[in-house]
């Protein structure tokens, strides 16, 4: 950022640049590797080999890529996990989360002929039959910090394809807002 | 059939053999060359298992094996092209034996002669353009919300400016491809690199790649340099490159 015109092509006819030799650099980090891949798949000479093959397409690449590396980092990064900063929503969040989970569970005692007072607190476990309530404690997983909720959805530390993650943090984030405007 | 096939990683002139002795390849192997007379080709065995159709199919999908392989590819085009003339081949042309490399040099002889001298006495550079982002964009991002209309409020106005800060930097890489030009012999454009393969957040107006006479390689430097602080983009110049982007087959004369 602070360095406008950054060097990260080899300099093989340039030693004046203090760039050594590509034995060090080619075949190393040195090099942007979107850079050496726009050129090896797109460029150079194309000569029918004996081996037929369809070289990914760097576009194809780039897609595939986003898939892999984007997470919710990058969702971060994008500013869509404003509400996470702000103390207000999340807490407020948390106690509609909280209210829901008790009518939730007075409405099963009820069903069930139980007690409400029994079921006076959220259990995890009624989640699976809950899919409307899922996408809310994901959630609140989400706006905490993962470590807490860990032991809940290890897969959340997994690098996931971003689409998915975003649309589902957008939608998330669309779902608590509109909770919190019907409060 | 033997466990082997011959990859080729470039087209050379006047190679010494003694030159590619220490240089590795994909997968590991020892560089060679193949003389055909007048042209060589720069080549190495690789794994028949690893190369052969169906699975090369499957590896090319396999990203970590794409990027090592780009890599060693480029190792040796690029070692190499430190100081001898080459003109580099698409990754993963393979050939089942050394004889199959040797008739396809016999019968492009003229046309792969003919892409050398092209790239003689000269070399590839990369020119990307960015875009800056606006002042008060960035300034939006940083103070938090007061509340989600004012959330909304500020991304509507941060998107304006970014769209104009785009256009900005556009007319601005226009002129750095005008500059840039009258020292190149040739260029191509290259595809705008997707924020995730680049690693940059700013986006990128301009990606281009240039042939330019040796000679000149200083007064490129200098242009970009007399850019740098520009209020609108950011220039990031790479190379000298081995000529990937304008090692071509003249029109009609394919092998």
């Amino acid at each position: 950022m602070s360095d406008p015109v950054r060097w990260t092509g080899q300099m093989p006819s340039a030693p004046q640049q203090g760039r050594q030799p590509a034995s060090q650099n080619g075949g190393g980090d040195g090099t942007n590797l979107a850079d050496i891949l726009e050129r090896v798949l797109d460029k150079g000479i194309v000569i029918a080999g004996d081996v037929q093959i369809n070289l990914l397409d760097i576009e194809l690449l780039t897609i595939k890529l986003r898939l892999v590396v984007a997470s919710v980092d990058r969702a971060k990064e994008m500013g869509i996990d404003w509400w996470e900063r702000d103390p207000t929503l999340s807490s407020g969040h948390r106690e509609l989360e909280e209210e829901n989970q008790r009518l939730r569970d007075r409405l099963e005692a009820l069903e069930n002929g139980r007690a409400p007072a029994a079921l006076d607190r959220g259990d995890d476990a009624e989640r699976a039959d809950e899919p409307d309530d899922e996408a809310g404690d994901d959630l609140e997983e989400d706006l905490e910090d993962e470590p807490d909720d860990a032991g809940d959805e290890p897969v959340d530390e997994e690098p996931e394809p971003a689409p998915a993650r975003k649309r589902s943090s957008q939608q998330r984030s669309g779902q608590q807002r509109r909770r919190r405007t019907t409060r | 059939m033997s466990d082997t096939l011959t990859y080729v990683y470039a087209i050379a002139r006047d190679v010494d053999p003694a030159a590619v002795a220490a240089l590795q390849g994909v997968g590991g192997g020892a560089v060679r060359t193949l003389d055909a007379g007048g042209v060589l080709a720069v080549v190495s065995d690789v794994d028949r298992g690893e190369f052969e159709e169906r699975a090369l199919e499957e590896r090319l999908e396999d990203l970590e094996w794409l990027a090592a392989t780009a890599r060693a590819h480029h190792h040796v085009v690029d070692t190499l092209g430190h100081d001898h003339l080459v003109a580099p081949l698409a990754l993963a042309t393979v050939y089942f034996d050394d004889d199959r490399v040797r008739a396809v040099l016999d019968e492009g002889r003229a046309t792969f002669a003919a892409v050398l001298d092209q790239l003689s006495g000269r070399a590839e550079w990369g020119v990307k353009v960015y875009g800056r982002p606006g002042g008060a964009a960035a300034a939006a991002t940083q103070e938090k919300p007061g509340s989600g209309a004012e959330y909304l409020r500020r991304r509507r106005q941060a998107l304006r400016e970014t769209d104009t800060a785009l256009d900005d930097a556009r007319d601005a890489a226009a002129e750095v491809d005008a500059a840039v030009t009258t020292l190149a012999a040739a260029s191509r454009s290259h595809r705008l690199q997707d924020a995730t393969l680049s690693g940059e957040s700013d986006p990128m107006v301009l990606n281009r790649a240039y042939l330019v006479p040796i000679d000149r390689a200083a007064d490129l430097r200098e242009v970009v340099a007399s850019l740098e602080g520009h209020p609108r983009i950011r220039v990031e110049l790479t190379g000298p490159w081995v000529p990937y982007s304008f090692a071509q087959a003249p029109e009609g004369a394919a092998p």
